[in-house]
């Protein structure tokens, strides 16, 4: 079997989760979208300052990113359920499906809103006037007259919809819910193009098929052939019942394993599972969560364990921006997660990736580099890249205020094109972490930081609050504890980014460093 | 064929000692502060055809909508069968008052047979006797229903659209009908046509009629009574013959110069057509 083919093998493994999850998602957020938008579309038909308020306002809900939205709902509903638990003991499950929903009902309320507003409004006034004339109630004529005859309008603006909100849907992922979104993050960090080319297809594919059940339920309600009507109603009744099945089959797995949205976070993922699994306990990935979502999603007992560093909760969580040494910064997180957040440490993995700037091997000769102070005096005349989170850190606030740095440009990229464009002179300095695989495949030398700026990365292994206590869970995974050395993690990242290669999967990676770590430790020292 | 018919029927005669079946005393309407209708008193017995003429924005319209609860007084008051229509149910009037548009307004999404049977749907009368009443008045309005019942408005002329628009008013049965300018926008055939065939089903089932035009000619050919409307003000309300100054009684007082005017019209088109065949050799 050919690298494209196990791969396309592996996409069609996950489709029915993958594609299931985003039908699930669209066609509930499309419902709710639906319900919402006719009542507005009624209510505001007559009053038109109303009118204007509400078109207004899904306006700008459309004009707000997909991905900023769906991030936006997640610490909203984390807010809710918890005042829900507290003041109705009702909890319900902020991460994933429900923040999806409600996100992309807003996002399809104006196509669907203005089409109704515009075809209940475009209505001829004689027909209005005769509506009255025969004897019609308000009621009747809504039902009788004013949606029938709205409804191709309505139906066209339903249509919009529907494949926005397919489209959108595949943003879903990193707040946690399963979509076709998942081969493209995935697909992306793993340098799988596979994975991020079967995402995009299968959402066009799945936003085509329905554009046309739709268009066949319009025309048949048009030109009144109820078979028509009755075919597409029957197709998306019958997608939508697909999409059900796997949800009601599949055993609910007792522990998720979470990823942030990079490799690494990947391979961990996989490698966690696979001790789970080894040890009899029913586990399950949830992939790509944004890194502002994971560890709230963890501390609400949404995902079980999950691998993060002590340098992001230090700077992120603890508000520090100072730096202090390793075992002081693991010490401080440690007792913070625990007593703010109800986290357990169950321990550092034994290796650190903090954020390093780094440069070609030959670029730093040439300009007399060695340390992160030498850069100084260069900076002014050099681009630095990094990656979407990094330059509005405090990690980088501190840097730069050490070392007094000020480049010429500061550029922001998917870290997977960070190498290579520093490699190929696009960009002189990339922030990069020091367990990339990366470093010595493209020949970078990374810069020391002789006045300490950049706080400690340890990576270490978080569990839920109610897994706190879990034993089975803490013995399946302490064999992990202390057992990845840095040497040991940018071989398995730069396994995973060796495209042509059929192992670099997640999964065979995890397997391979599983592998890796027991025979070093029945190997003499 | 009904070229001529005698001013009085035994019908009207009939009806002339019953109660009015509208009634309209010192009735006045304001819209945006603008005064509408003006003290205008006049009663309508059955069976009889009135024609409202005037110009436009004379008010015709609003006086047509008072009687069907589309429009309310703001003076005065409107009865209709003896009730008033501000203290009425006006989905009930309506129900049971036919009313036939200019625009003719059909529903565009409905078959000709469900346009017609849309008041007795209302009604809840059941889908088999609709059908049927449908049928039948597709015979009253001269339409073939197996031709015609299925087709969408879009499918048909405009006579055949305005055919239908009667049929649909005609439905459940109301004894009242009103018209606002039901064949203004016809072709002069079609309209000629339709409207003969319209004064027989009138004469036929008994109706009593009120029907907004602005052709003088028309009003005198159709009517039983005419109204003047202008400005608002109810400025003339005779029989077509006194008002063509063929009943030159004493007693009556003269006519308003506009009304004098406006009937000018169709008796100088009657003198001219007259000239024009007599001048000529056959």
């Amino acid at each position: 079997m050919n690298e494209f083919d196990q791969r396309l093998a592996e996409a069609l493994a996950r489709l029915p989760e993958y594609l299931g999850g985003h039908i699930r998602v669209s066609m509930t957020a499309l419902a709710l979208g639906i319900a919402l938008s006719i009542p507005l579309a009624l209510v505001s038909v007559r009053r038109p300052a109303f009118r204007a308020i509400v078109l207004a306002l899904s306006g700008v809900v459309q004009t707000i990113p997909g991905l900023a939205l769906l991030a936006l709902f997640y610490p909203l509903l984390l807010g809710l359920a918890a005042l829900s638990q507290r003041a109705l003991g009702v909890s319900f499950s902020a991460l994933g499906f429900v923040p999806a929903v409600l996100a992309l009902a807003l996002y399809s309320l104006l196509p669907v809103l203005r089409n109704a507003v515009t075809g209940l409004g475009g209505i001829d006034p004689a027909v209005e006037e005769a509506a009255l004339g025969v004897g019609m109630t308000r009621r009747q004529t809504l039902w009788l007259v004013e949606l029938p005859l709205a409804l191709p309008v309505v139906m066209a603006g339903v249509r919009t919809a529907a494949v926005w909100v397919i489209g959108t849907a595949t943003l879903s992922t990193p707040i946690g819910q399963p979509s076709l979104g998942n081969y493209i993050f995935a697909g992306l960090q793993t340098q799988n193009w596979v994975f991020v080319l079967f995402g995009c297809v299968a959402a066009a594919l799945l936003a085509l098929v329905f554009d046309q059940l739709l268009a066949l339920i319009e025309t048949g309600l048009q030109t009144r052939r109820r078979l028509r009507t009755a075919l597409g109603g029957a197709g998306i009744a019958l997608i939508v019942i697909g999409a059900l099945i796997p949800a009601w089959s599949r055993p609910a797995a007792r522990y998720l394993v979470g990823a942030k949205t990079f490799s690494e976070s990947y391979i961990l993922a996989a490698l966690i599972e696979q001790r789970l699994s080894a040890a009899g306990l029913a586990a399950a990935r949830r992939e790509g969560l944004g890194s502002g979502v994971i560890l709230d999603a963890l501390a609400g007992n949404e995902i079980d364990v999950y691998v993060d560093y002590t340098g992001t909760i230090w700077a992120n969580q603890l508000h520090r921006e100072d730096v202090k040494p390793r075992d002081e910064v693991m010490g401080a997180v440690t007792a913070w997660l625990k007593e703010r957040r109800g986290i357990t440490v169950l321990g550092g993995l034994g290796f650190e990736n903090a954020y390093a700037l780094a440069v070609p091997k030959k670029r730093a000769e040439a300009l007399g580099l060695r340390s992160i102070a030498d850069l100084a005096k260069a900076a002014p005349r050099l681009t630095i890249a990094a990656d979407y989170e990094f330059f509005s850190r405090p990690e980088w606030a501190a840097i730069r205020d050490t070392y007094g740095l000020a480049f010429r440009t500061q550029r922001e990229m998917q870290p997977e094109f960070m190498y290579p464009a520093v490699a190929a002179g696009d960009v002189d300095v990339i922030a990069a972490y020091t367990s990339e695989g990366r470093i010595a495949q493209y020949d970078l030398v990374v810069l020391d930081d002789p006045k300490h700026a950049i706080p400690p990365y340890d990576a270490i292994l978080l569990a839920a609050p109610r897994d706190a206590q879990d034993r089975g869970l803490v013995e399946a995974l302490q064999p992990l504890v202390g057992a990845i050395d840095v040497s040991l993690m940018r071989a398995a990242n730069l396994r995973a980014t060796a495209a042509g290669e059929a192992a670099s999967s997640p999964e065979a990676v995890a397997r391979w460093l599983w592998e890796e770590i027991e025979r070093r430790k029945t190997a003499p020292k | 064929m009904r070229h001529s018919r005698p001013d009085t029927r035994g019908p009207a005669l009939f009806a002339m000692s019953a109660s009015p079946v509208i009634s309209f005393d010192e009735v006045g309407t304001s819209f945006d502060g603008l005064r509408t209708l003006d003290a205008v008193s006049f009663a309508v017995r059955e069976r009889e055809f009135i024609a409202v003429v005037g110009p436009s924005g004379a008010g015709k319209t609003t006086l047509l909508r008072l009687i069907n609860g589309l429009a309310e007084p703001s003076d005065g008051s409107v009865r209709v069968e003896g009730e008033d229509v501000r203290a009425a149910d006006p989905i009930a009037l309506r129900r049971r008052i036919g009313y036939v548009f200019q625009n003719i307004g059909l529903f565009p999404h409905m078959t000709v047979a469900e346009n017609i049977a849309i008041t007795p749907r209302l009604l809840a009368w059941d889908a088999a006797t609709r059908a049927a009443r449908a049928d039948e008045l597709l015979g009253l309005v001269r339409l073939d229903p197996k031709r015609y019942r299925n087709r969408f408005p879009h499918q048909l002329s405009g006579g055949e659209r305005q055919r239908v628009g009667i049929a649909r008013a005609l439905a459940a049965r109301p004894r009242i009908m009103l018209m606002d300018e039901p064949f203004g926008a016809l072709d002069p055939l079609t309209r000629d046509a339709l409207s003969r065939d319209f004064r027989e089903l009138h004469d036929a089932l008994g109706l009593t009629t009120v029907m907004i035009t602005h052709d003088a000619l028309e009003a005198v050919l159709l009517a039983d009574r005419i109204l003047v409307l202008r400005d608002g003000k109810l400025i003339a309300d005779a029989t077509p013959r006194a008002l063509l100054g063929a009943d030159a009684d004493p007693r009556t007082p003269p006519l308003d110069p506009y009304v004098r005017e406006l009937m000018q019209t169709p008796r100088r088109q009657a003198e001219r057509l007259q000239h024009l065949t007599a001048g000529r050799p056959a």
